[in-house]
């Protein structure tokens, strides 16, 4: 399945290459360079690519191609979900996953490319698995380790593999049990210019931090359940029940993992938290253009909007933007072309205003399109979608864990036309 | 560490004597680093390679699992090929180890064999065969990737275990679950009819009137469809898996239901591919082209959700351009305004490419929606107007595609375009303004011969396909309007004939050969007219990815419109199903055995009740009646074992019964003994095992009399019964061919071996079916695993002919499944034998109150538990049923329980008398989880999977 993995930086150079079966030449990501050429912009390279004798599939993640050499026929999502698990894996080792954190810790990463695949195909892929025979680093551990000389490696053997729940390890013990839940939910729009609502959707995520002794099994039910209209859950839930009685009953993993992710109800209309009032206007004469943006709070169901930040991609001949805000602030890039305001918690009273002139290139034709406006805001305490979670109840261990559910609410690909 | 300079490609290989020798090092990360590097170079360095083999070889023999597992791995991943038959070797030891993880990583080094020597292959797929046939889902996946590796065209292999992969699939891991769908969906395309054969034309828009008929008459000749319950298992069972976080699986659930569903059902799919458009860009790549080519074939499929393929300007333009073609796929006359106004805000895109792609949809959806034909039209000439050039070029394309279906109509269009030549400049566009004039000069007799004017002037400057088009133009416009434009013609085809181009040179020549009317001038250009303007079909503007369905969706041969290596055909329905039956499995051990003993059952049966008539001659009558009459009592007894007093008052009369009969039996306890190989051994079992104490000395009895009992019952219920019947199954130690007349079979009688309490009692049949009498039966030279024992039984000094004799030997199998090899000798020969156990034999029931046993189970968590949900045959899901197969396949007694939905069971077993507790919780919907806590682990897994086996079956 997998033959190699070739990781490439931003810049071109192939700063880790891994192996699952014979040694590939390096050379094949000539390939994908030429690809990459092509395409511009490292979004726009093809996923799957072909060469004469291998195909490539690769993804682009942190500024990292993460590029498998493939000889035969496979699933390309098979690959790319795996390649994916990989960068996730990194992540949840070293904090981040990025060519720095990548090479300081080579060993680590060399030694869990070869526990999560073998000859190719995907061995242990969950993290409780992986973190039980590989610790992840610690400054404190790390220390240690340079003073008694001893590894990160655990010496005891992946007996989570052998179990019929291979997401959790054994023989979990916290003083502190507690288990914590985000319900996070998302608002993908497309708002038209004059502010009607083309195509509104809200997806939901909930994202647990378990941390419970021994063998728990939990159940977590819903006040309305029947809002959910599409969901998918980690292998941990039981569908069956889930099918019956639409709650949802687990023995969790150890640690942050995501219980669920949800689609809700198309049916039911989506509150738009907040309105834009926009004009932006290029002129025929005098290379310039004008701007003027205000955002204001429409449903927000009496919470405050926070975290309200307005980027907008420029068209090419747009050279300087010369604007004054009520509220934040505004950066421009001249060399990306984007415009990114700031404006923080969304004042009810004072609407914030953004407005100036922009200069273009002298001598260009005026731009065709107006830019659209991306939106981003984080509403607390809030699902936008009603969601409510009744209870979460514990069987099988004996102890009392200290339990929390929060909510909140925050703008996914939100998208303003002009 | 060596290991940084192979992660960065450099060559270390000069360091590999001196890393080899680590292998044998103590310290676990210096060793999977050497593993690494091992694995790395020892292709290259084949001989020092070899050195660190021996290492490994020990590995395979350790006691801890994990141990054996990673020792295997890393053994089949040197690719040495002399170290093949060493490989073949390990792989087929491992295929059969206790530990399923063993097996899972024999599995996988499967087809790192079959990489390294293709030779193996026969070997390798009898491999492959016994691994298919493994209950775990552990396993499940990573066969089944071999099976795909090595072997995919061996469907046959597949027959036996497709139940039990459909029903193993939703606890698989979730790359094996991957792997086991997609070959699935080609299996279910080779066994079952296609579903949709009885519904019209698959095929929506493309469907044509002969294709109607021809499913028609297909239709006519076809009995009506009746899906195969197996087919339909897969869809039941494949369906939860859509709601998988894997995007893969989520996909490939998407595709079989898109191969093998039926139509009604297809729609379910839907939704869950729409969720992965959130997902990463590159998944939604991967989704987007596989929903543009079912949206071909299925379109109301996915109709409710346009919107969610409305386009952003921050999707990457690969995403964007696949968005649009769905969206255009999906368009009919219903939405088809609202995907226009879509559209128009489109066309304003900073992105030019995408810009191009929306006007080519346009195009589309103009010649696939007759209704908005002129909408799109006027739309796209209002584009002419607008100031990026590659927009109006690519206007002018598709207008040009669109005019040819309805020139007539449209010549003031025509006028308009022919104004623009002036402007575009884009090659493409003016050779297309050009074809379209030419085409179309009758409609535009004024305007043509201008711009033909205009061309030749500027002929020199113009573009290859635009000089091309220009002498198209000259040529027809001679033909119908030679007056005004004879010169000019002439002209331009002067200047072609010196043009650099061969191309142009040859088509000048060409033209006129055949325009201009010269001597010697043939028959051709009589018909010039006829060749250049001959009416032209319409071009006809279909979607890429049209037929690409014959691709298994989901592969990356769909993904890239070619066959990628290694690739399986999707084969086609077949006309009629495949025998179903080659998928029944066969009724394996306690049904068979069930089935056969029976049979057997019956003869030695009736022969027992003659036999004890016979001898019991002055109570025949009375045992008579006492038959009956107990008959029915038994029956309760099984029914409503649970309750101990009503079992109680039956031990009492029985022991009164027994009693009885005492009197006239006495000398026959071997025939006693035989009671075993008819039924219904289970609540002697129980009785026996908990009375063990006072019973002892009149035990052997009991079966006796329980003989009588259910030699009636037997044969009254037989009919009844048959299916629940639980037996104690006969082995055979000696087939009556191979023992030259005599034949030697045993069982498992679960008596308490007198002499001995560590060892288990075995009971010994003998049969001389040959014409002469056999003496001297007797065991010599056992050879055993170090710890067993075997206590002989006496000597049998004759066997007259056509007599069989029954004996009693104990054998302490140490708490083990190995098997205890010994000769059975007669006065004139010797036979080599073994006895092996299953595990459920090695153990006797022990008895336990609820508390003690909750104590107990509390002392064994972690290791000592094994857990394992299944879902319970259909014949098991009552407590009586559940009762019957657990104590059928192990020894043990059942512990008072007090909630409904839980049996639990006790034993201990015989050689150290470790605990073996059972736990069978029910479920809803047939579901159950066995727990076995056992201080042995080894026992305690064997136990689970036998358990399971029964209980599923």
């Amino acid at each position: 399945m997998i033959h190699s993995l070739f990781l490439i930086n931003n810049s071109g150079d192939i700063f880790l290459e891994k192996h699952w079966k014979s040694v590939i030449s390096r050379s094949v990501c000539d390939y994908f360079f030429e690809a990459q050429e092509k395409a511009g912009e490292p979004d726009n390279v093809p996923p799957v690519i072909r060469t004469p004798h291998h195909y490539l599939i690769n993804i682009y993640r942190e500024k990292i191609f993460f590029v498998s050499v493939i000889q035969t026929e496979v699933p390309p999502l098979f690959v790319i979900e795996f390649l994916h698990r990989v960068a996730e894996m990194f992540q949840d080792y070293f904090g981040e996953c990025s060519e720095v954190t990548i090479k300081d810790n080579l060993v680590i990463v060399y030694e869990l490319l070869e526990e999560m695949l073998d000859n190719g195909f995907p061995l242990a892929t969950e993290s409780n698995i992986l973190k039980e025979m590989i610790k992840p680093p610690t400054i404190l551990r790390s220390m240690v380790n340079t003073i008694t000389g001893s590894s990160n490696l655990g010496a005891t053997l992946p007996t989570g593999q052998l179990s019929t729940i291979p997401w959790r390890r054994a023989d979990v013990k916290y003083t502190n049990n507690e288990a914590y839940f985000d319900v996070v939910e998302e608002i993908d729009a497309i708002l038209d210019k004059s502010g009607t609502t083309v195509f509104a959707e809200i997806q939901g995520v909930i994202d647990a931090c378990v941390k419970l002794s021994g063998m728990p099994d939990l159940t977590l039910s819903f006040m309305n359940p029947r809002l959910l209209d599409d969901v998918s859950f980690h292998p941990c839930v039981r569908f069956k029940r889930w099918e019956s009685e639409r709650v949802l009953s687990f023995i969790p993993p150890d640690g942050n993992f995501r219980l669920m992710s949800y689609h809700v109800n198309a049916q039911n209309l989506v509150a738009i938290p907040v309105y834009v009032k926009q004009n932006i206007s290029f002129f025929e004469s005098g290379s310039s253009g004008r701007l003027d943006i205000t955002v204001g709070p429409k449903q927000t169901m009496g919470k405050t909007v926070e975290c309200v930040l307005v980027t907008i991609h420029m068209p090419k001949v747009v050279l300087s933007a010369n604007l004054t805000a009520t509220q934040g602030t505004y950066t421009y890039d001249p060399v990306t072309k984007i415009l990114v305001w700031d404006i923080g918690k969304l004042n009810q009273q004072k609407l914030p205003n953004l407005k100036g002139s922009l200069s273009l290139q002298s001598g260009a034709p005026k731009p065709e399109e107006n830019p659209s406006l991306n939106i981003d805001l984080k509403i607390q305490q809030l699902a936008i979608s009603g969601l409510k979670v009744n209870r979460l109840d514990m069987y099988v261990e004996k102890y009392k864990p200290f339990k929390g559910v929060k909510y909140v609410t925050k703008a996914g690909k939100f998208q303003v036309r002009t | 560490l060596h290991v940084i300079m192979i992660a960065r490609g450099k060559n270390a290989s000069d360091l590999f004597p001196a890393v080899v020798k680590n292998v044998a090092c103590k310290n676990i990360e210096v060793k999977k680093l050497v593993y690494v590097y091992l694995v790395r170079y020892a292709e290259e360095q084949q001989d020092l390679a070899l050195l660190s083999i021996s290492t490994f070889q020990r590995g395979l023999k350790d006691p801890n699992q994990l141990i054996r597992a990673s020792a295997l791995r890393v053994l089949s991943s040197i690719r040495v090929t002399i170290i093949v038959p060493i490989m073949m070797l390990a792989i087929k030891e491992a295929a059969s180890d206790m530990s399923p993880y063993v097996r899972k990583t024999a599995a996988h080094a499967i087809p790192k064999l079959y990489s390294l020597d293709p030779e193996q292959k026969d070997q390798l797929i009898e491999v492959i065969e016994k691994l298919l046939a493994d209950k775990t889902t552990l396993v499940a996946g990573s066969v089944v990737m071999a099976f795909e590796e090595v072997c995919p065209e061996r469907i046959d292999l597949i027959h036996k275990n497709y139940r039990k992969l459909c029903n193993l699939l939703i606890d698989v891991e979730e790359w094996g679950q991957v792997v086991i769908i997609n070959m699935l969906t080609r299996y279910a395309r080779t066994q079952f009819l296609n579903p949709n054969i009885n519904v019209s034309p698959l095929i929506e828009r493309y469907d044509d009137d002969e294709e109607k008929k021809a499913e028609a008459a297909a239709l006519a000749k076809r009995k009506p469809y009746v899906m195969d319950p197996d087919h339909r298992l897969l869809l039941r069972n494949t369906k939860p898996l859509l709601q998988s976080r894997n995007a893969a699986v989520v996909m490939a659930v998407a595709q079989l239901y898109f191969h093998l569903a039926p139509k009604a059902e297809v729609g379910v799919i839907a939704k869950a591919l729409v969720r992965l458009m959130r997902s990463h860009s590159e998944v939604q790549y991967v989704v987007l082209q596989n929903v543009a080519t079912m949206t071909i074939k299925r379109r109301g499929m996915f109709e409710p959700y346009l919107k969610s393929f409305y386009i952003r300007s921050t999707d990457p333009t690969q995403i964007k351009i696949l968005k649009l073609e769905v969206l255009t796929n999906l368009a009919n006359e219903t939405n088809i305004s609202t995907i226009l106004r879509e559209f128009q805000t489109y066309i304003k895109s900073m992105d030019k490419d995408f810009v191009a792609a929306t006007i080519q949809a346009i195009g589309r959806c103009a010649t696939n929606i007759g209704e908005v034909r002129d909408t799109c039209l006027n739309g796209l000439v209002q584009l002419l107007s607008n100031r990026d050039e590659l927009v109006v070029a690519e206007s002018v394309v598709v207008i040009k595609k669109l005019l040819q279906m309805q020139p007539e109509q449209h010549s003031d269009i025509i006028k308009h375009m022919a104004k623009l030549t002036d402007n575009i400049q884009v090659p493409m566009a003016r050779a297309s303004i050009l074809w379209l004039i030419g085409e179309y000069c009758e409609h535009v007799p004024k305007i043509a011969p201008d711009v033909l004017r205009k061309m030749a002037k500027s002929f020199t400057n113009e573009e290859d396909i635009v000089k091309l088009q220009i002498l198209n133009l000259a040529a027809k416009l001679y033909l119908t309007n030679s007056k005004q434009t004879k010169l000019l013609t002439q002209y331009v085809l002067n200047l072609a004939k010196y043009d650099q181009n061969y191309d142009i040179r040859d088509r000048a020549r060409f033209i006129r050969q055949l325009i201009v009317p010269t001597d010697k001038s043939g028959a051709l250009s009589k018909y010039a007219k006829k060749l250049f303007l001959a009416l032209k079909p319409a071009p006809v503007l279909e979607s890429p990815f049209k037929d690409r369905d014959h691709f298994q969706l989901g592969s990356l041969s769909h993904l890239l419109n070619a066959k990628a290596g290694g690739y399986q055909e999707l084969p086609d329905w077949p006309e009629s199903a495949p025998d179903p039956s080659v998928r029944n499995v066969e009724v394996k051990d306690s049904v068979r055995a069930g089935g056969t003993v029976t049979l057997r059952g019956r003869a030695p049966g009736g022969q027992a009740c003659g036999h004890c008539s016979s001898s019991d001659t002055g109570s025949g009558s009375e045992s008579g009646s006492e038959e009956s009459g107990s008959g029915s009592e038994s029956e309760e007894s099984e029914e409503e074992s649970e309750s101990e007093e009503e079992e109680e008052d039956e031990e009492d009369e029985r022991t009164k019964k027994k009693k009885k009969i005492e009197k006239s039996k006495p000398k026959k306890p071997e025939s006693a003994e035989r009671s075993d190989d008819t039924r219904q051994q289970l609540p002697v079992q129980q009785f026996s095992g908990r009375s063990r104490g006072s019973l002892t000395d009149r035990h052997c009895f009991s079966p006796h009399c329980k003989l009588h009992i259910y030699c009636s019952f037997f044969l009254i219920f037989f009919n009844l019964l048959v299916s629940s019947v639980n037996s104690v199954r006969m082995y055979e130690l000696l087939h009556r061919i191979t023992g030259e007349g005599l034949a030697v079979e045993y069982c498992f009688s679960r008596q308490p071996f007198s002499p001995d309490p560590h060892m288990v009692a075995v009971q010994i049949q003998f049969t001389n079916n040959t014409s002469s009498e056999t003496k001297s039966l007797h065991i010599e030279d056992p050879k055993l695993q170090s710890g067993m024992r075997i206590k002989e039984f006496p000597e049998i000094e004759l066997l007259p002919a056509g007599e069989s004799v029954n004996v009693v030997m104990g054998i302490d199998f140490c708490d083990s499944t190995q098997a205890a090899n010994f000769q059975l000798c007669t006065h004139t020969r010797k036979f080599f034998v073994s006895i092996q156990p299953p595990v459920g034999e090695l153990m006797v029931p022990a008895f336990l109150t609820e508390n003690e046993f909750k104590k107990e189970q509390g002392q064994l968590m972690g290791m000592n538990e094994i857990s394992e949900k299944l879902n319970l045959g259909e014949k098991c899901q009552s407590d009586h049923a559940i009762v019957e197969r657990v104590t059928a396949k192990a020894n043990l007694s059942r512990v008072p329980c007090g909630s409904e939905k839980e049996n639990r069971f006790a034993g201990k077993t015989v050689s150290s008398g470790s605990l073996v507790l059972v736990t069978v919780a029910r479920k809803e919907g047939g579901g159950a989880q066995l727990t076995v806590n056992c201080e042995k682990m080894v026992i305690g897994t064997m136990l689970v999977k036998d358990i399971l086996q029964a209980l599923t079956q």
